[in-house]
């Protein structure tokens, strides 16, 4: 591959648009995350926030419209599998873990490996890995909990787990939905600074609907309307939008 | 009598073959014909079977099969010719009145192997001139088919004799393919017999014009040449109409299996495995409402289906609400294990049906207006294969409608597209998955009535329509009326086609291969809904 | 549990053991037992016996095989006898091909329903059978092959769930159509039979049955043990996180196809093994065992057993398969469909578990009881404690 930047971001959305049966989920969305940024993007129900999530990872395939990760790469053409490997982690809305595994063997099996099948028959943990394992533990606090399984952890901790997956996979760039949904505002407050602590060596892009959490990032906020960029700039700017305005508190 | 005589001679002299040319005429051909018998010679005995048969007398017939059954006798004596009846009483052959006393001289008029092929010959002729047009019209088509020469006579009197459009025309049919075999036949005739053997246009004409003998004449080959070519377009043409006729019927049957499928499967989400089983239990409701009105009351006959449609609609619906409430409700979000459930459940239905009713077929009989045919073109319709399209189509609008326009639809479609939704809105969703799921079961044994009409009624009667019916649920796409039907018709017509190339297994497998290769390229079917809301 | 640097400890834990020596014993015993003790002793077991055990450790290989997509992978497959009756008819054609002239018609090399169809020569498919090594190998690669193109289509397109069950289900359907007819080559409906010979021994003789049924309890040891080996490293991690979230799965960078088409293929060699062992001890293989109710039959047995449980999907093909031969050969047979269905919709309902699922079930909540939380070793194969996997 010639290895021709098309953009300096790390990820860069450009006319994209998506129909789901005649209704544009997404439309002629626009949108570039430098490299180390952390973004946060808000936006009321059905503004296509989980769609454009659905769209960098391969889950939806945009009807038009670039999708470029890292400048080089068109996720249009990508499947999940490969999105993944290239760097992009991503936590759900609803947390999902794998239930039925150890909070010890879900780390493992996010921990960034050779994913090929053959490979994890012949694999069996090393001292590296034990030791990459136990610092993740440390930072989502679940140490105490790493034996038990995933199913039976409280919904913070599962919220924890899966962010503490999404940094075993070492991703270049995070895509985060709602992390704070159904936490106590003390676990919002700890997410919010491990957020930030992540964000030092990788990329984040958080969706969220929690103001006070938004505020408490401290970054830049995109605004997502009908499927389309409303309004971008720091969370006072556009809290103060008179669009904005309209569209979270009606006519 | 004379007329036809006279004009069958002459025929036979025109085309130089002898078969009653030296008869007298004197007091009649018949009489004349039946004296030869006396002459106790094969070959005068010969001559009076052809001259009998052609004489077109209404003792002719039963002379010559006596003649067969060695039942002819003569009394050389008085000049009589005398028919024994298989219960021995005499009759005279000439007039038909019984015999008061056997003559004293009476012997068998004898038969050898050249008398026995006149007689085959005799008889096929007199069919041709018998009082039912039926055996006519059937007459004249062994003949086409036999081309026998001998038969050329025959044809001609009855040509002239025939009333009927239909029959004359077979006659004239048979009669220009009997020409067509003469190597002394004029070119002209043949010509216009090749003409003739064309407008018939079907696959015996194909065989008596590509059967044409080795000294035909170079422009009457051509003729016959460009006449199999037209036939061969023109059955193609027929041929492709009769497989669309029969993927239709399929179609509907397909559809009839598939649709209560479609609500259950397709609006409920949930995998019934049973389903065949309420088709059986439509049926098995069939033929007690027949053997009730057969013992009880047999003038209803005719009304047996009207009674049994609603009837089946109850107990599958009934036994589907059951179904419902006393296994799937528990199951709902783990559709592999109601598929096990509700397998094994079509298990326990069929021993129980089976252990009533007895594991071998149960007659289902066809009120009047179901049964017979009737025929366009070169195909055939039956009744109750028409009927049954007609039925299908009236239950899908039927439902369409339900779902639709009644209330019961509307909660319907509520629940199954947002539960939560439609709970919080007042409605007793657990009540709507009953009566959904009634409705699914209730529709697959109103099914089971029209199936039982033209499939065995047997407690295996549903596991033959059960992978068949999510084949067409799948490839329509789930979750869509139309779907189903475009789906069966689609498969119908496609097996239907397939089937002359394939064979009816095979076609059978090429159907099942193209649509597991169908769903891999479209899992949710042809009609698929896209979007997040899929993912629910 | 730790999957700790040696994979012999991992592999057998202490039920795994008990499960192997059990089988062990019976190895050896059921075979002395019919050879060696004379038939007026108690302990005298009949060569019917042995054949019929024989049968149920082929179906409990079966159903291992099954257990390891649905159980591990969450895969349902409904076509299992498919490559189960596959793998009996390459065993059934070497067979048929050692029967030589002591057919009916005494032809050297064509079977006998060739003669009778007048086939004037052996099919090209028919080439290579009369050797065991070929007969073997074709046990292994017609139905791995047939299952690797039919997963790699379903997979790559992601069709699961029930929409796969029913292609897998229409699948074994297809394949009877086919097979119930003479000019497929397969002797039609009366499928493969009167065989002799198995590598120059009679198969009717107490000798060979003896053998085989050996056979059949070292291709079970075998197939556990290479079940255990999977389910136990983090290959089975994976596809236990492919069957409860395939998706997430996905996301985290795992080529989930690759995963579930492995297991498929490695799971229809299996059981196109135990198909090919049961041929020779039943004596016959016909297209019924294509019909879509055997396959769904073999499902139950998983079912009843204990899904994700290896050990219980052998117990439930045996415990189902007793109960079959119970019923079926007394004055119960008209009950027998009773029962089955029942058990159907009773182990759905009221034991989602199944026998060994619930043990285990039972066992872990004891012992979570106890205030001892951290290192403590879990039972070997995880079980399915999920009551509403995802699907």
């Amino acid at each position: 591959m010639v290895d021709v930047r098309i953009t300096t971001a790390m990820l860069y959305l450009s006319g994209v648009t998506v129909a789901f049966d005649g209704f544009r989920a997404i439309n002629n969305l626009s949108l570039a995350i430098e490299p180390g940024e952390m973004r946060a993007i808000i936006g009321p129900n059905g503004a296509g926030k989980t769609t454009m999530m659905d769209i960098v990872t391969g889950k939806t395939r945009p009807d038009d419209g670039d999708v470029y990760f890292d400048g080089v790469h068109d996720l249009t053409k990508l499947d999940e599998t490969e999105i993944a490997e290239l760097g992009i982690g991503r936590k759900f809305q609803k947390p999902t873990v794998f239930d039925f595994h150890t909070v010890e063997d879900n780390l493992h099996l996010a921990l960034k490996n050779d994913r090929r099948a053959l490979a994890t028959l012949r694999w069996f943990e090393s001292v590296e890995e034990l030791r990459r394992i136990d610092k993740l533990l440390d930072t989502i606090r679940l140490k105490p909990v790493r034996d038990r399984l995933a199913g039976s952890l409280s919904h913070g901790q599962k919220q924890w787990l899966e962010i503490g997956m999404l940094l075993a996979q070492q991703p270049k760039l995070l895509l985060v939905d709602e992390p704070v949904a159904g936490m106590t505002d003390s676990e919002t407050q700890q997410t919010a600074e491990l957020l930030k602590q992540i964000n030092q060596d990788r990329t984040v892009v958080v969706v969220e609907h929690d103001m006070t959490f938004v505020r408490e990032l401290g970054v830049k906020v995109t605004v997502l309307h009908e499927g389309s960029v409303l309004a971008e700039g720091t969370i006072d700017q556009v809290s103060t939008d008179e669009r904005v305005i309209e569209v979270y508190l009606g006519r | 009598m004379h007329k036809i005589f006279d004009s069958a001679v002459a025929l036979v002299f025109v085309i130089g073959l002898m078969i009653v040319a030296a008869a007298p005429l004197r007091a009649g051909p018949y009489e004349d014909s039946l004296a030869r018998f006396l002459a106790d010679s094969y070959s005068d005995t010969d001559a009076a079977i052809g001259g009998v048969a052609a004489s077109g007398h209404v003792m002719a017939e039963e002379v010559i099969r006596a003649l067969q059954d060695r039942r002819l006798m003569m009394s050389p004596g008085s000049k009589t010719i005398v028919i024994k009846g298989a219960s021995g009483a005499l009759r005279n052959a000439a007039t038909g009145q019984p015999l008061a006393a056997p003559p004293a001289d009476l012997t068998d008029v004898r038969i050898n192997n050249r008398v026995r092929r006149a007689i085959d010959a005799a008889l096929g002729s007199l069919t041709l001139l018998s009082p039912d047009a039926r055996r006519r019209f059937e007459a004249a088509q062994a003949v086409f088919k036999s081309r026998d020469e001998s038969a050329l006579p025959a044809l001609d009197t009855a040509i002239a004799k025939e009333i009927s459009q239909g029959v004359r025309r077979a006659l004239s049919q048979a009669r220009a393919a009997v020409i067509l075999m003469q190597s002394d036949a004029k070119e002209a005739d043949k010509l216009a017999a090749v003409a003739i053997v064309r407008d018939r246009g079907d696959q015996d004409a194909l065989a008596v014009l590509g059967g044409l003998p080795a000294e035909t004449a170079a422009p009457v080959r051509k003729a016959a040449a460009d006449a199999v070519g037209s036939i061969q377009n023109n059955l193609a043409l027929w041929s492709g109409v009769q497989n669309a006729w029969y993927g239709l019927s399929l179609g509907s049957v397909l559809m009839l299996a598939a649709i209560g499928l479609a609500i259950t499967f397709g609006v409920m989400g949930v995998i019934n495995m049973a389903h065949g089983e309420m088709v059986m239990l439509g049926a098995y409701t069939t033929f007690v409402v027949q053997e009730i009105i057969r013992t009880s009351y047999p003038g209803l006959f005719d009304w047996s289906l009207a009674v049994a449609i609603p009837l089946a609609f109850l107990v599958a619906g009934i036994v589907g609400i059951g179904i419902e409430r006393g296994i799937i409700r528990f199951l709902y979000g783990r559709p592999l294990e109601t598929l096990l459930a509700t397998w094994g459940l079509s298990l326990v239905l069929q021993q129980a049906v089976r252990t009533t009713f007895g594991p071998t077929n149960r007659e289902v009989g066809s009120p009047s207006w179901m049964s017979g045919a009737f025929e366009v073109g070169q195909i055939t319709i039956t009744y109750n294969r028409l009927w049954i399209i007609v039925f299908t189509l009236l239950v899908f609008v039927a439902l369409l409608a339900l779902l639709r326009f009644t209330r019961l639809g509307l909660e319907m479609r509520a629940v199954t597209q947002n539960r939560a939704m439609a709970a919080s809105m007042g409605i007793r969703t657990a009540r709507i998955d009953a009566l959904t799921f009634g409705l699914g079961s209730g529709i697959a044994g109103i099914a089971g009535v029209a199936l039982s009409q033209i499939d065995n009624v047997s407690p295996n009667l549903g596991q033959g329509y059960i992978i068949d019916s999510f084949m067409v649920v799948v490839f329509g796409g789930v979750g869509n009326l139309w779907g189903t039907l475009v789906g069966a018709f689609t498969l119908g017509i496609a097996n239907k086609f397939l089937e002359p190339y394939a064979g009816a297994v095979l076609a059978k497998i090429a159907i099942l291969v193209l649509i597991i290769l169908f769903i891999q390229k479209r899992p949710r079917g042809m009609f698929a809904l896209r979007g997040r809301a899929v993912e629910a | 549990m730790r999957i700790g640097p040696f994979p012999l400890t991992r592999i057998l834990d202490r039920g795994a053991w008990v499960f192997l020596a059990l089988l062990a014993a019976f190895s050896v015993l059921v075979p002395l037992a019919n050879l060696l003790v004379p038939p007026t002793s108690p302990f005298h077991v009949s060569t019917y016996a042995v054949a019929l055990f024989g049968k149920y450790l082929c179906y409990a290989l079966l159903a291992l095989s099954i257990d390891l997509i649905w159980g591990y992978a969450g895969i349902l497959s409904l076509g299992h006898g498919a490559f189960f009756a596959l793998g009996g008819y390459a065993m059934g054609m070497y067979l048929m091909r050692q029967i030589g002239t002591r057919g009916v018609y005494a032809d050297p090399v064509r079977p006998d329903f060739m003669v009778f169809l007048n086939w004037p020569e052996l099919p090209w498919y028919w080439y290579g059978f009369d050797m065991f090594w070929f007969a073997a190998l074709m046990v292994l690669l017609v139905p791995g092959l047939l299952a690797f193109v039919f997963g790699w289509f379903a997979f790559r397109s992601r069709v699961t769930g029930v929409y796969l069950s029913i292609i897998t289900q229409a699948l074994t359907y297809a394949l009877m159509l086919g097979f119930f007819r003479n000019n497929f080559g397969f002797g039609g409906n009366n499928g493969l039979t009167d065989f002799k010979d198995i590598l120059g021994f009679n198969v009717q003789a107490d000798g060979t049955r003896a053998a085989l049924f050996f056979s059949s309890c070292v291709a079970l040891a075998l197939g556990f043990f290479i079940c255990r080996a999977l389910v136990t490293s983090k290959y089975g991690k994976v596809l236990i996180a492919v069957r409860d979230a395939e998706a997430r799965t996905r996301f985290l960078g795992y080529r989930v196809e690759s995963y579930k088409l492995f297991a498929f293929t490695l799971s229809a060699c299996m059981a196109g093994v135990a198909g090919a062992l049961y041929v020779p001890q039943v004596g016959i293989i016909n297209p019924s065992e294509f019909a879509p109710a055997n396959s769904i039959e073999a499902v139950i047995w998983v079912a009843v057993g204990g899904r994700g449980t290896l050990t219980g999907a052998v117990l439930g093909a045996v415990l189902v398969n007793y109960g079959k031969t119970f019923f079926t050969t007394g004055l119960l047979a008209p009950y027998w469909l009773f029962v089955l269905g029942g058990l159907f919709i009773g182990v759905t309902l009221l034991l989602p578990r199944g026998i060994i699922g619930t043990l285990q079930h039972w066992w872990d909540e004891r012992r979570s009881a106890k205030p001892e939380p951290s290192e403590a070793p879990q039972t070997g194969a995880a079980p399915l404690t999920n009551p509403h996997p995802a699907e």
